[in-house]
């Protein structure tokens, strides 16, 4: 009796798999779309809103009273940057040393606690980081200043900068911290000249990141840095920002406040589109060199 | 047991120190040139430092947790439970209930996830399972671009591209077709919940979709492979190799995203109307905890006030801790700890 | 000249594990003394309680006496002037990526404190003469990267920034197992002549390779130190029958 296998007939994929196939790749292509189509526009708009009021006057001049025309952002550009300034100042070594300390001394459950605790401070919303300044920095003062902008907007660096760079420093091979040790280096040296300096790169990036993400930040100067119609060079008043002035001019119901907003916004984005791209080209080549 | 079959190998030992045929300088040894004493302290001084710098993260934290709870205390002492019932908001006679700020704020969120949710994690399956290598980077980086737009440049462009888009096209649409759910009636202002949770969804996109890009990324090849040998089409693929197995992750980064929406304060203030009702309908203005915040905190007169608004801010920190927490323990489960890069 | 080591009743633990079983063993000065055995036997854990960095590895334990010369290696000296005395090659090569050949040379020395330009030049040529780098390397010695180069050359050069130190002892875990023949040709001609000058340590899986280049041979099998003699003995004549077994190729 033969007994050869009957032959098994697979039917072809039907016709309604196939549909819900293509059809789903239809609706991907769309989501990426719908996606994309806000960030075009927001783009497109800055540009076709804004190009036009930025100018000579706009780059160097401070407000003029309400209702003139004309008048710039100067102070506040100026202003962004003087907090951007103490931020840096305050935030990327803490930030790094927290790096460090999680890399090279953190290996343990008391740098676990630490690592979870950074987590968890990178989620804060930024206003409430802008009341804590307020607490500690405003209330106490007395005044709205720099200083309690730069303190509100290292809060939020320090979280950031410290993980990434202990991710960089962890990517350096133990073999190169070694190397250094049998020749007789102390730790110190060798965690700063080598195994930091091995990963330069890799770090600048972080902080690099870690800026761009605040420069554009409003909330948390709304009752520190608290805005100024003039220059201030005092540090005992409140400063100008380039984001609390766009904010200020979006919600008044003056056109010509309106239209220095837009100019404003587009100046913010090209500052941090520039800093974002930087770090990308960066990372492509950098860390792949250094580490 | 030495084998008596096996030979015993022999051994030949080479002439050690077969004569150099290379012309080798070795220049003569002097002393040990460093000599002097070598001290410990520097080391010490500088792992404290380090250890310190670890320390100081954690007491931000404490710093701030500390802060908002002595800030709230008077509001607290006043009010008690029923400040987080109390419907009411008003300065003037000094009785503050929290309860609109809650609403807004759960629900402008919720309304951006629906919204967002299908669009980021159909952005991230296209990336990873369906686009074409080379559009890969391309791709992954302009959405990570939306990222990195301030939260006041979308509310600049949510008030005067959105807004009266939403109040000329869509909200007349959605009155006539949707009307009868309830939800989309009243005065089409453009200005309400609608908008804020439209520019919430466009704001929290990024950071779903890049996590879900992350999970989606570490389910093993095997596991596709595993079903289109069984004959499946990419979606079937796609649907039960990838997405099912990626789930909790997914998950994760939903929750993620709603802690970001929960603590998002600019483009909501511009867009919401800052109203303190509660209204059934997405069409109404509406007023969240951290719009308060930013439009009253200045304006506050008063201590109870001041305390009242502090209190919002403890209420707003707790949840989105809570939420954070749990979004990155879910990731976590499924990447194994890798912290996201960059855009978190 | 080099100094001699005493080891005694050397035990080593990683954790609760114990690796190394009471130890002991004099090292005589200006020979070169090699360690074989089986993997996992203890003879890189051995080297590396030598100059202390067993202890870099969290939970790692010493307990005994060593003596390098006239100083106590475990009481009293630190860890960081010990090593300043006591040079190691590491099996992989390990230069300093971010740095010129000049400067991987020199690292010993200026990141510890040394920074007369001068002196630096000249000790950075005698360093890589006496590992025999320098003709191939003395015309890019500040424009290309210490990990530029080859396989060999690294090596090299990790042995020309051991030298530059000016150490009394020389360790060496390995150096040549990641290195084709001809490289390793090279620096067991170099190991053969450096003894003169310095005394060294050397960790190989090579039998031959021990026998080319070391005066004293020790053989290590499971944490424990079984035998050690002149080479010569150990190859042709080993007293214990594990020895014999091993170097017979009976097993490892």
């Amino acid at each position: 009796m033969s007994t050869a296998p009957t032959a098994i007939v697979i039917p072809p994929i039907s016709l309604w798999r196939r549909f819900v196939d293509r059809a789903m790749t239809g609706v991907a292509v769309l989501t990426v779309i719908l996606v994309l189509l806000p960030l075009f526009a927001i783009f497109a708009y800055l540009v076709y809103k804004g190009i036009g009021s930025i100018n000579w006057a706009f780059l160097t001049q401070t407000p003029k009273p309400v209702g003139e025309a004309g008048g710039g952002m100067a102070n506040a550009i100026v202003g962004s940057m003087v907090i951007l300034a103490i931020a840096s100042l305050l935030g990327v070594p803490l930030g790094i040393g927290a790096g460090i300390y999680l890399s090279e001394y953190g290996r343990n459950r008391y740098g676990d606690a630490v690592r979870f605790i950074s987590d968890v401070l990178n989620g804060v919303p930024s206003i409430v980081i802008g009341i804590v300044a307020y607490a500690i920095v405003v209330m106490r003062q007395k005044h709205f200043s720099a200083l309690a902008g730069g303190v509100a907007l290292a809060i939020m660096m320090v979280p950031t900068i410290a993980r990434t760079t202990e991710q960089m420093l962890l990517l350096v091979p133990q073999a190169i911290r070694e190397a250094a040790y049998g020749l007789g280096v102390s730790r110190w040296r060798t965690t700063l000249s080598i195994t930091l300096r091995t990963a330069t790169s890799g770090v600048i990036t972080g902080v690099m990141l870690a800026f761009a993400r605040v420069a554009g930040e409003t909330a948390p100067l709304l009752f520190t840095a608290f805005g100024n119609q003039f220059w201030n060079w005092k540090t005992d008043q409140p400063i100008a920002a380039l984001s609390l002035q766009i904010f200020t001019y979006a919600i008044s119901p003056f056109d010509e406040w309106h239209r220095q907003a837009w100019a404003g916004a587009l100046v913010l984005i090209i500052l941090i589109v520039s800093a974002v791209t930087a770090v990308r080209i960066a990372v492509r080549r950098g860390t792949l060199a250094g580490a | 047991m030495s084998n008596q079959a096996l030979p015993r190998p022999r051994f030949n030992p080479p002439e050690p120190g077969r004569a150099s045929k290379a012309d080798l300088k070795i220049e003569s040894r002097t002393a040990p040139l460093l000599q002097g004493k070598v001290s410990e302290i520097p080391d010490a001084v500088f792992g404290w430092a380090m250890r310190l710098c670890g320390v100081a993260v954690v007491a931000l934290l404490g710093l701030i947790v500390y802060e908002l709870i002595v800030g709230s205390q008077l509001s607290w002492h006043a009010f008690g439970l029923k400040f987080f019932g109390g419907q009411d908001w008003n300065p003037v006679e000094e009785q503050f209930g929290a309860l609109p700020f809650i609403y807004g704020t759960l629900v402008s969120s919720l309304l951006s996830l629906v919204i967002a949710v299908p669009l980021a994690v159909g952005v991230a399956v296209f990336i990873t399972e369906m686009c074409p290598v080379a559009l890969r980077g391309p791709l992954s980086f302009t959405t990570e671009l939306l990222a990195a737009i301030p939260s006041v440049i979308y509310g600049l462009w949510a008030i005067f591209i959105l807004v009266p888009l939403l109040r000329t096209y869509v909200q007349p649409f959605l009155a006539t077709t949707l009307g009868w759910t309830g939800l989309f009636s009243g005065p089409p202002y453009g200005i309400g919940m609608l908008a804020a949770g439209v520019i919430l969804a466009i704001m929290i996109i990024p950071i779903i979709s890049s996590i879900t890009r992350e999970v989606l990324t570490v389910v093993p090849q095997h596991q596709r492979e595993a079903v289109l040998a069984l004959g499946a089409t990419r979606w079937e693929m796609i649907r039960i190799g990838v997405l099912r197995n990626a789930r909790a992750g997914i998950v994760g980064a939903v929750i993620l995203g709603l802690g970001r929406a929960l603590g998002e304060t600019m483009a909501v203030t511009m867009v919401i109307g800052n109203r303190a009702e509660i209204a059934k309908s997405l069409f109404a203005p509406g007023y969240t905890m951290a719009s308060v915040l930013a439009n009253e905190f200045t304006e506050a007169t008063g201590d109870v006030y001041l305390s009242a608004l502090i209190e919002i801010g403890l209420a707003l920190f707790l949840v989105t801790i809570v939420v954070n927490a749990m979004a990155r323990l879910l990731v976590w489960s499924v990447t194994r700890g890798q912290p996201a890069k960059g855009v978190v | 000249m080099g100094v001699g080591i005493t080891v005694e009743h050397l035990n080593a633990f990683y954790g609760k594990t114990q690796a190394l079983f009471d130890i002991n063993l004099t090292v005589l000065a200006n020979h070169a003394t090699a360690l074989i055995g089986p993997s996992g036997c203890g003879k890189s854990t051995f080297i590396r309680c030598l100059n202390r960095m067993h202890e870099t590895i969290p939970d790692a334990r010493v307990e005994g006496k060593v003596r390098i010369g006239e100083f106590s290696v475990y009481n009293g000296t630190s860890a960081t002037q010990l090593r300043r005395r006591v040079g190691m090659v590491f099996q992989k090569p390990n230069p300093f990526p971010t740095m010129s050949i000049y400067d991987n040379v020199a690292a010993g020395l200026k990141l510890n404190g040394f920074g007369n330009r001068k002196q630096l030049d000249e000790i950075v040529e005698k360093s890589l003469n006496s590992s025999a780098l320098w003709g191939e390397v003395k015309d890019s010695l500040h424009k290309k990267s210490g990990a530029s180069l080859s396989g060999g050359q690294q090596q090299r050069l990790c042995i020309a920034r051991a030298l530059a130190v000016q150490p009394e002892v020389l360790l060496m875990d390995e150096p040549c197992s990641a290195l084709d023949p001809i490289s390793t040709g090279k620096i067991e001609d170099l190991i053969f002549q450096l003894k003169e000058q310095y005394t060294i340590v050397i960790v190989t899986h090579n039998m031959q390779q021990a026998a080319r280049v070391a005066e004293f041979t020790g053989f290590f099998l499971l944490g424990k130190m079984i035998e050690f003699d002149k080479t010569e003995k150990v190859f042709t004549n080993p007293s214990d029958k594990r020895t014999e077994d091993y170097v017979t190729g009976r097993f490892g």
